[in-house]
């Protein structure tokens, strides 16, 4: 008896003890990270690591200005999105009112599929296909540019978008439909009317959950946008949050390093803000379907 | 009277299995017809294939026609969302979209066209006092429809079939998740429908059938057994099987 009281309280330590490791681990970084993090930002100052304009870490008098990174961090985030969005939500539309189940069967698991490739694999296509594509076609000494990594990433947040969004649809109740069609709507009509506003906020989870990936995607970034500190415009070579970090760790000290910290904390800090977004859009789903 | 909807020798298979096995009825203009008959008899397969919604269930083929004002439904060149613009719908359960009560009854006009403000509010309130609910949300137009009572929800729903101006409506079983009060509500609106709209019903409520209609039909086991004026099929039926089903002896 003794034993097995021994035994159920030992289990119930070891569950606890899992439990709490993953809200332990996120404790940790984020200590971490405003830890290691901020010392750079109050040797530069905050307004000129913000908003300085040039990245010169290596230079005589090194500058460490990350608004470039920002910026294409953004932008690039958003291309992919206005990309990425579109195309996701008919795939999810497609897959859940359109498809006949065999071929939605079919489809589905491609999709999956997709979002289980290797980053690197998506970087290696980028470069050997779409950035001698887009050298050729708008005549570019080099095809590296801000518009290569937000065709990349668009196709990288497919399966997010996709799959969140597919649930989504399927979860509004048929008779919302039937109710819509029953008035004379088409069923294009119903899909676009009744079907999606039904759905928004698992679509909007969808997408905030496609951003997330996009703003913290650094491999396949790194081999296709050419990573020159430039500010951003959609022919240039850019570099993004990740790449900077990623692609200066491995040689740098000092006050170097130190920035590099800095910059992931602020793309911590962005996707804090992108995962507080999600949990509202995700809650006031629930709200809706009282 | 006129008969606006004719059926002829209606058949209707799901797969293999024939749900309706050759209906012929006249359906009177401006008349509520009741159909009553146990669960799986096909009163409410024959009243969706009024306005084509069983077009949706997969494997669903059909036989013998449906005229409406003399057209045939399933012609090929008939337009199935101009026919159930015509041919309206209350389902059994109250489905309001989650939107606005305003929205609610302005998405048909909306989808036929109708964008003007001043029209549409015109036609909100015409179809919601048509149900009898514009006195209870006339202050909440913009609130969500969710909010509305079961009742409400129903009668909401009339209101957004009127709302596209149908010439029949059709309800099926529109008041069996609904508490008594609100049942009596929609029966009573249902005596003023007709004045206007051409009603047929699904109920498995015998005295609601009995309270509301003015001709009665009786479906068993896919055949319609029999039709008549509502008074006669409840006095003396000529089958009897019907005169078994409306006296209790099964159903």
């Amino acid at each position: 008896m003794k034993a097995k009281k021994f035994v159920e309280k030992l289990m119930n330590a070891v569950f606890f003890f899992c439990g709490i490791l993953a809200v332990g681990c996120v404790l940790l970084i984020t200590v971490y990270m405003v830890a290691s993090g901020l010392p750079a930002i109050r040797e530069i100052g905050l307004g000129k690591f913000l908003f300085g304009q040039v990245w010169a870490s290596t230079a005589k008098e090194p500058r460490f200005g990350i608004l470039p990174f920002i910026l294409t961090s953004v932008y690039g985030t958003a291309g992919a999105t206005l990309l990425g969005v579109p195309v996701g939500l008919l795939t999810a539309v497609f897959l859940s009112k359109v498809a006949p189940k065999k071929l939605a069967d079919r489809v589905r698991p491609a999709v999956d599929l997709l979002a289980g490739i290797p980053s690197v694999v998506y970087g290696l296509i980028g470069v050997s296909v779409l950035v001698p594509f887009i050298a050729k076609v708008f005549g570019l000494p080099k095809g590296t540019s801000l518009l290569a990594a937000m065709l990349v990433l668009s196709v990288m947040i497919l399966p997010s978008i996709i799959s969140v969004s597919e649930t989504a649809l399927r979860a509004v109740p048929p008779e919302y439909e039937e109710a819509s069609l029953a008035l004379g709507a088409t069923p294009t009509e119903t899909i676009f009317k009744v079907s999606i506003p039904a759905a928004k906020s698992g679509i909007a989870a969808g997408v905030v959950l496609g951003i997330g990936r996009a703003i913290g995607e650094a491999m396949a970034v790194m081999m296709v946008a050419g990573n020159v500190a430039n500010m951003p415009a959609l022919f240039d070579s850019v570099t993004f949050l990740t790449t900077a970090i990623s692609k200066e760790m491995s040689y740098s000290s000092g006050l170097q390093r130190q920035a590099l910290f800095s910059i992931a904390l602020i793309l911590f800090l962005f996707i804090m803000v992108i995962n507080v977004v999600l949990n509202v859009a995700l809650k006031g789903g629930k709200k809706g379907e009282k | 009277m006129e008969n606006i909807i004719t059926s002829q020798d209606l058949k209707l298979y799901y797969g293999n299995f024939e749900a309706l096995k050759g209906i012929t009825v006249e359906l009177a203009e401006r008349e509520i017809t009741a159909l009553i008959g146990p669960s799986g008899c096909g009163k409410s397969t024959f009243l969706k294939t009024l306005n084509r919604m069983n077009d949706l269930v997969p494997g669903v083929r059909v036989e013998g026609q449906v005229l409406y004002h003399g057209q045939d439904i399933f012609a090929p060149e008939v337009d199935v969302t101009q026919l159930r613009k015509n041919v309206g719908m209350v389902f059994q359960k109250p489905n309001p979209f989650p939107m606005s009560i305003y929205d609610n009854i302005a998405y048909g006009p909306r989808l036929h066209g109708t964008h003007s403000k001043a029209e549409l509010n015109d036609l909100v309130e015409r179809s919601l006092r048509g149900a009898s609910l514009w006195e209870e949300v006339r202050d909440r137009l913009k609130k969500s429809a969710l909010g509305l009572s079961g009742g409400q929800q129903q009668r909401l729903c009339i209101a957004r079939a009127l709302a596209v101006q149908p010439d029949v409506l059709l309800m099926d079983e529109p008041t069996s998740a609904l508490d008594p009060a609100s049942t009596i509500r929609i029966e009573e609106l249902m005596a003023e429908l007709k004045k206007n709209y051409t009603v047929v019903i699904v109920t498995h409520n015998m005295q609601q059938a009995a309270r509301i209609s003015d001709k009665c039909a009786f479906f068993l086991l896919g055949e319609m057994v029999e039709i008549g004026p509502t008074e006669q099929i409840f006095s003396m039926p000529r089958d009897k099987r019907t005169e078994d089903y409306i006296t209790g002896r099964f159903g």
